[in-house]
């Protein structure tokens, strides 16, 4: 659970309400990310997909006060008009969306890129990862009459190249150029769109990349601060976008990866 | 019983809150425990950190049941 991780509690979220999308488990980034919000006095309601993930998100909904539970299945607009309509009826207006949400096949997050790349699971990867976060905007929007926060959760493997990330690279990429055209329409609203591009964790979407695990041990071997990326760090980076903290910051990428994005070649290479 | 069969049986029963009865070192994680497969990714990544190793994935496709995972693990501690 939460416990693990020591979140300031305080009132900068206080009278906020918001979504996240993207809790699966109790090592799940956006899981993270909700704990820190509600800490600070935010009311959310969570998006699942399917049964499977209900089991494991329900108990974390509860232990933080999260009464609802929205089901949505972001390629689908039905799911998506069904689920915002949902968010609508429970608050009126929202104030933040937080989308931590992104598929690849299991396939193509290994070995070659050029060899493994198939037509439908190139589309399903972009629909997930990065359209998704497109129709999310939009829909959010509607509910933020007064302006709002939108944050997405991105990897370094859209911007560089990363063992095994392929599809997914390209996936992040376009939901990093996403969120700067996002901004760009929404700005005027006062809506803020920012993307946080957080180090490797022990997540289950890291599980998914064909060595991935080794990827999180290595990248804080090789990170400036010689440390793994820490959830207080992300959920902190998230608590300061989504709240009146982050007044005047859009279109941004932040990086929280102890440092790692700006290495060139580790020191330590032998090691 | 061995030492990393107890760790495995503990991480086994509280994650998928079994019988501890029914935990032995035949018991499938599918079949008998009734695991569904965000449970193996996340059984794997539990021994992982309880024995701080790395089980690549060729490696846990293999790990079926209980006994499965104690041998895996023995294997890693010992090479």
């Amino acid at each position: 659970m939460a416990d693990e991780w020591n979140f300031p509690k305080g009132d900068l979220m206080k009278g906020k309400k918001g979504l996240v999308m993207g809790v699966a488990n109790d090592k799940s980034i956006a899981w993270g990310i909700a704990s820190q919000l509600a800490a600070q006095g935010a009311e959310m309601a969570f998006s699942y997909l399917g049964e499977s993930l209900l089991r494991r998100v329900e108990p974390l909904a509860t232990s933080i006060g999260v009464k609802h539970l929205i089901e949505c299945d972001v390629t689908s607009d039905d799911s998506m008009d069904a689920a915002f309509a949902k968010l609508k009826e429970i608050y009126g207006e929202i104030d933040f969306v937080i989308h931590s949400v992104a598929f690849a096949n299991k396939n193509e997050l290994q070995g070659s890129f050029v060899e493994n790349t198939t037509r439908e699971g190139f589309l399903l990867a972009l629909n997930v990862s990065a359209f998704s976060f497109v129709d999310v905007s939009r829909r959010a929007a509607e509910l933020m009459p007064n302006g709002g926060s939108l944050v997405t959760l991105t990897y370094l493997g859209a911007e560089r190249v990363i063992p095994n990330y392929n599809t997914m690279g390209v996936a992040k990429a376009a939901l990093e150029a996403s969120t700067r055209y996002i901004a760009r329409d929404l700005g005027p609203k006062g809506i803020r769109v920012n993307a946080i591009s957080a180090g490797a964790m022990r997540t289950l979407s890291l599980a998914g990349i064909s060595g991935g695990r080794g990827l999180h041990a290595k990248s804080g071997q090789f990170s400036l601060m010689k440390q793994e990326t820490s959830m207080e760090g992300v959920a902190g980076a998230a608590l300061w976008l989504a709240s009146d903290l982050g007044f005047s910051t859009t279109g941004e990428v932040v990086h929280v990866d102890a440092g790692f994005h700006v290495v060139g070649l580790p020191e330590d290479i032998e090691g | 019983m061995s030492e990393v069969l107890e760790r495995v049986r503990k991480i086994v029963i509280d994650h998928l809150d079994a019988d501890p009865d029914k935990v032995t070192e035949k018991a499938s994680f599918i079949d008998d425990l009734e695991a569904d497969s965000l449970d193996i990714v996340e059984l794997v990544m539990a021994f992982e950190e309880e024995f701080d190793i790395e089980i690549p994935d060729d490696s846990a496709e293999h790990i079926l049941t209980v006994g499965d995972a104690v041998a895996y693990i023995d294997g890693k501690l010992k090479s």
